[in-house]
């Protein structure tokens, strides 16, 4: 109970303290309880977001933009008219070009297009709003992740998940606010899809480990009983109260509270492991049953339960995406083990009434050329290459317009030819979705107020419900 | 100050004025009245562009006997009908100062001689010895790193090691120790003796394929630039990359006139000769796989690819991913064989031992077993590991043509630019504009931005905060110092006595102002709720290192080795696969016991206990800290295997005493000080149940242990 009335005469204070200075008086407010939840700038529909980051770079032309006329182009380079102002990773602009072996089919209402590899997507086609028109910066993977996920291709800024966790604080009291789930290799920028920056290091994502505790020294230590845990945690507890009464230094109060804290996350991390609960049915949707899906469907799931239980942000990552070579094999096999899963996972959502205040967004960090890779001498081994200046990406769920697919490309895939959505608009457009002004959404840092979206971003209203 | 920027600031107040004026109902500009807070920014800039920061240091006078840190706190306490605290008791007092200028506690033995010290200097004869204690660098070198953004790896997708990298680190300490005037510490980084000069190596690099060498250069020059701005200037001048700085009397001309003193260094890394044994060992185990016709093949295909780049796609990307993985690749590649340095031509040769199966193709690649190759040519280097090496700048002496880059873009090049110091600073004497010019123009009597900085650091680390709270910003956007005067005075008596470092912490840590008690007081917590007047001190959370350290050595584990390779202590499996392509081999017997300053940085898979207690990522430099309070820290203190040892240790330990004194030997060793009767009775109800381990454990993870009063 002392405690419980320290942490709140302190929450008061800070409060008082930064009187009515909104978001940006959060700094100070942060250190004091980094764990309460808090209001956006306005009501926002969605209150969650899951972010499926498909790191490499998915082929649009081989999934959702389809390009026919590539086909008499097949094996040939474009006029240099048409190639020379572009700047590729690895290939040049005299590259032959690849044509596409897809065929495409329409779904739902909206007349959603996919490909035959992620034909798994129609039953939620007319949940997602597809943006066939993105663009970005960096034609690098790094510098691309950067951009995507901090606003800005230089590293040092903080991601995406960190800034709504600054934003809106944590529902959750036993879980962190920030989780990233991961599967696939080759991951390249790591925590620069879920770094706090120089937000404080408590809006950092945690990553849930592939094996081993999920979250680092989540178990007790060899030999010690939950009991004796619960023990230890509670002369700790005791000290902290004596050291409290005899400093008058309400830091200890956070101190104690980020204990108990702490002892509650190992006991509730078990409880959301265990899909004991989970119905076979279920399970199935998500592909638990079959090796190929099993670990991203896991993942998928596991989102969902993140969500369930107050979990702000989740990043599900599938980094096996850089097709430069066997792109035919290795893009249906990444289609393979992530299509059912992310379709189980919108159906999920929307079953249990919970797609309404979750924003889901689904995509890479940036497109893939219609130029060939062909550094590997079959052609039938042929891939693509980098392609910064136009990919798609689609979003669904809390405040997006379902059923729609936005922006087009020209005939060949070369640039984007109507309603441009940089990546900073995307997430000037996922802010706003979360209630968030993205201008206002600031961080005093080096005497500047930084932003998600750097000096640029315009919400896309093409794109909200 | 020219003419030109008078007129500037006329013109900008005169815009403001206007714009103020539009503001009114009467005259609306297009798209309706300006928001309050950016009518305030136009105001601030048309009010003057330097910052207070700017203008000359002046002393004040201070009377004669006053300690002149106590002089002006005190004055200014009085002026808000506050007081100072009562000293701390001497044990606060003691471990206070060990975990200050030390960082580590004090032993029971060592707390006791203090405590029963009855000279009337005793304080400051501990603080004497300290100063004088070997670990004092160390203690002072771990923000210096910080600012210096140093890490063993190098950062971006590959973040391979950088196996000397430590060699700078142990010069840092070296010279914390040595008490380096800071004037020479400046000038050593900037075109001292190599190792100092690697201060600007520590910058990340990018080996991903597909991108342009020159960018990644550009990008490592932007970053030495702006740390130059962070850690002597105190300005956030790296704003001024894209365009003039909004607040700050910083161009964009200047930023990269700044820039081109480092156009002309080239980055390198020094290494004695190969010992005879590796060298004759090596030619002989190369010699017997009959590589030559193939890599003659591999080397010419490269060179055609960088020739008639588009024409071989294979051979394009075969060129690019060496030149990215090899350093100087391109350089190497172009010399004549005869030409190449022995080490150029075993970096290429081991590359292509590693890579070049998709370039001469699989079949040739097996026939010349070169995997087997691979694998014993990394047999014999584990063997002959490079230590010895000094990573540093040479000068090439022609100076690259260096230019504003607009938008800080670094392909679109703008007016060519000279090297020269920000034109609203005093200006840089005539004559040779290298970069000991810079570090020399840096700590010039002229320069009023260097001395406040650095003593701001020092008054940081030893307060918790600085007199300017945001040290990485003494701009106009930054906070102003809460006490000018003092600052002042303490930049002027750190510049005008040489420059000791240990003479300003000296100073600092015998003021009264700093021996009050940190015990928390009603009327000053209602006046002074951020303590930003010093009417007590601080209680402040510990650095990670610090924590590390310091339980181990109230385990007895700690091994207090200074300087040497970083080690890798136990951590759990799959933390490093993380990264990409090191592995985290774990160090075994007495080394893993050594300091937390010593831990290997990994960049982009940090050892979890630095990253739990906000160690900066070393991406860029870093300041200050924050301080973060999260669940992963309780999780990583109670149940990382580290502190589950020095839990059992410190057990033993106690478990060696009498029964009777156990606890009160608990208390001395982890917070110096007997217990109260009520943590008394807990800890011994807690030992009935759970025996010395459970109490220990409980002992290392309290508030107390991991904070300095």
């Amino acid at each position: 109970m002392n405690n419980f009335l320290e942490t709140m005469r302190r929450r008061d204070f800070l409060t008082r303290a930064s009187g009515g200075v909104g978001l940006a008086g959060l700094a100070g407010v942060l250190a004091a309880d980094p764990f309460a939840a808090k209001a956006p700038h306005f009501a926002g529909k969605a209150k969650n977001l899951i972010f499926l980051y498909m790191e490499g770079a998915p082929s649009q032309i081989d999934l959702l933009d389809p390009k026919p006329a590539l086909a008499k182009w097949h094996g040939e380079p474009l006029p240099p008219s048409m190639t020379k102002d572009f700047k590729f990773a690895f290939i040049k602009p005299n590259a032959k070009v690849l044509g596409c072996k897809r065929p495409f089919q329409k779904y739902g209402q909206g007349g959603a297009e996919f490909s035959d590899w992620i034909s798994a997507w129609g039953p939620i086609a007319d949940e997602l709003c597809i943006v066939r028109s993105m663009h970005t910066d960096a034609f690098n993977h790094q510098p691309a992740d950067l951009i995507l996920f901090t606003g800005h291709m230089l590293p040092g800024r903080p991601t995406l998940g960190s800034w709504v966790l600054y934003g809106l604080g944590s529902e959750s009291r036993d879980l962190p606010g920030f989780v990233v789930l991961s599967t696939g290799k080759n991951n390249m920028s790591q925590s620069a899809q879920w770094s706090s920056g120089f937000l404080p290091s408590s809006h950092q994502g945690v990553l849930f480990r592939r094996t081993g505790d999920p979250v680092l020294y989540l178990s007790n230590p060899k030999g010690v009983t939950a009991e004796e845990q619960g023990q230890d945690f509670g002369l700790v507890g005791e000290l902290n109260r004596a050291r409290l009464d005899k400093t008058g230094d309400r830091e200890i109060a956070s101190r104690i509270a980020s204990y108990e804290m702490a002892a509650r996350m190992q006991l509730s991390t078990p409880e959301l492991l265990d899909l004991g609960k989970e119905t076979a049915a279920a399970k199935a949707a998500y592909g638990l049953d079959q090796e190929t899906t099993r670990a991203f469907g896991t993942n998928c799931l596991m989102a969902r339960r993140l969500v369930e239980r107050g979990v702000r942000v989740v990043m599900v990552t599938h980094s096996s995406w850089d097709q430069h070579t066997e792109l035919e094999k290795d893009l249906k096999k990444n289609c393979d083990i992530t299509a059912g899963p992310v379709a189980a996972l919108i159906q999920d959502l929307k079953q249990r009434g919970m797609l309404d205040s979750t924003l889901v967004v689904w995509g890479g960090e940036f497109g893939r050329t219609p130029l060939g890779d062909f550094r590997n001498a079959e052609e039938a081994k042929a891939g693509r290459d980098h392609h910064a200046n136009c990919f798609t990406m689609w979003a669904a769920g809390g405040g997006i317009r379902g059923g729609v697919t936005i922006g087009k490309t020209d005939d060949l895939g070369l640039h984007v030819t109507e309603d441009p959505v940089h990546v900073n608009d995307l997430q000037a457009t996922i802010l706003h979705c979360l209630g968030f002004d993205h201008t206002r959404l600031t961080y005093r840092h080096m005497g500047r107020d930084f932003r998600l979206t750097d000096v640029r971003g315009q919400v896309v209203r093409k794109m909200l419900a | 100050m020219g003419k030109l920027r008078l007129d500037n600031e006329t013109v900008a107040a005169r815009a403001a004025q206007r714009v103020a004026e539009m503001t009114g109902a009467a005259k609306m500009p297009p798209g309706g009245p300006l928001p309050a807070e950016e009518l305030a920014v136009l105001r601030a800039w048309a009010a003057g562009t330097r910052p207070w920061s700017f203008a000359p240091i002046s002393r004040a006078a201070v009377p004669a006997g006053r300690n002149a840190v106590d002089w002006f706190i005190e004055k200014s306490l009085a002026t808000r009908g506050l007081r100072s605290s009562a000293e701390a008791d001497r044990r606060t007092l003691g471990r206070r100062v060990y975990l200050d200028l030390i960082g580590l506690p004090p032993a029971p033995e060592e707390m006791a001689a203090f405590v029963n010290d009855p000279r009337p200097d005793a304080y400051e004869r501990l603080v004497d010895s300290l100063l004088a204690s070997p670990h004092y660098g160390e203690k002072f070198a771990r923000h210096w790193l910080d600012l210096a953004r140093y890490a063993d790896s190098e950062g971006g997708v590959q973040d391979y090691g950088r196996p000397f990298a430590f060699r700078y680190r142990d010069w840092v300490i070296q010279a914390f120790n040595t008490d380096m005037p800071f004037d020479r510490f400046t000038v050593a980084q900037f075109a001292g003796e190599p190792v100092a000069v690697g201060f600007h190596r520590q910058t990340i690099t990018s080996r991903e394929g597909g991108v342009e060498l020159d960018r990644i250069r550009f990008e490592q020059l932007l970053d030495r630039t702006s740390t130059v701005g962070t850690v002597w200037l105190g300005l956030t001048i790296g704003c001024a990359q894209c365009h003039d700085h909004k607040y700050d009397p910083i161009s964009q001309r200047d930023f990269y006139s700044l820039m081109a003193f480092f156009e002309n260094a080239d980055e390198l890394d020094l290494e004695p000769p190969q010992p005879a044994a590796y060298r004759a060992e090596r030619d002989s185990l190369v010699g017997g796989y009959g590589i030559e016709e193939s890599l003659q093949f591999w080397e010419d295909g490269m060179r055609d690819a960088l020739a008639n780049p588009g024409k071989r796609p294979l051979w394009d990307v075969t060129y690019d991913s060496y030149s990215k993985r090899v350093d100087h690749g391109r350089r190497t590649l172009l010399k004549k064989r005869e030409a190449r340095t022995a080490r150029e031509q075993d970096a290429l040769v081991d590359y292509f031992a590693q890579n070049s199966a998709g370039a001469i193709g699989k079949a040739k690649f097996d026939e010349l077993k070169l995997k087997e190759l691979s694998e014993k040519l990394k047999k014999l280097d584990e063997r002959f590991p490079r230590r010895e090496g000094v990573m540093t700048l040479e000068e090439n002496g022609e100076r690259r043509p260096a230019h504003v880059r607009i938008r800080g873009n670094w392909a679109d090049k703008g007016a060519a630019v000279e090297a020269a110091t920000p034109a609203s600073l005093p200006a840089m004497p005539a004559g040779s504009r290298d970069r000991r010019a810079l570090g020399e123009w840096l700590v010039s009597r002229e320069n009023p931005l260097v001395a406040r900085v650095t003593v701001n650091r020092l008054w940081q680390e030893l307060f918790g905060r600085g007199l300017v709270r945001t040290s990485e910003d003494f701009g106009a956007q930054g906070e102003r110092p809460t006490h000018p005067e003092l600052l002042d005075w303490l930049a002027a008596e750190f510049r005008d006595t040489g420059w000791s470092m240990k003479r300003m912490v000296r100073l600092l840590v015998t003021s009264a102002t700093y021996r009050q008690t940190s015990d928390a007081r009603e009327d000053l917590t209602a006046a002074d709720p951020l303590n930003t007047l010093l009417g007590r001190q601080s209680r402040l959370r510990l650095p990670a290192e610090l924590i590390r350290d310091a339980a181990l050595r109230v385990s007895g584990l700690l091994n207090q080795k200074i300087g040497g390779e970083s080690i890798r202590p136990p951590q759990p499996d799959g933390v490093a696969d993380l990264q990409y392509s090191m592995k985290w081999e774990e160090t075994k017997g007495e080394e893993k016991y050594r300091r937390g300053l010593y831990i290997f940085l990994q960049r982009t898979a940090a050892y979890p206990l630095l990253m739990a207690f906000d160690v900066p990522d070393r991406t860029v430099s870093c300041s200050r800290r924050e301080t973060s309070n999260t669940p992963l820290q309780p999780l990583n203190l109670m149940n990382d295997p580290v502190f589950v040892e020095a839990a059992r240790a410190l057990a033993a330990r106690i478990e060696k005493e009498p029964e009777a004194t156990r606890v009160d030997r608990a208390f001395a060793l982890c917070y110096g000080r007997p217990p109260a009767g009520r943590e008394r009775d807990a800890v011994l109800s807690h030992v009935a149940k759970r025996g010395w381990f459970g109490a220990s454990r409980a002992l290392l993870n309290t508030d107390e242990f991991v904070t300095r009063e």
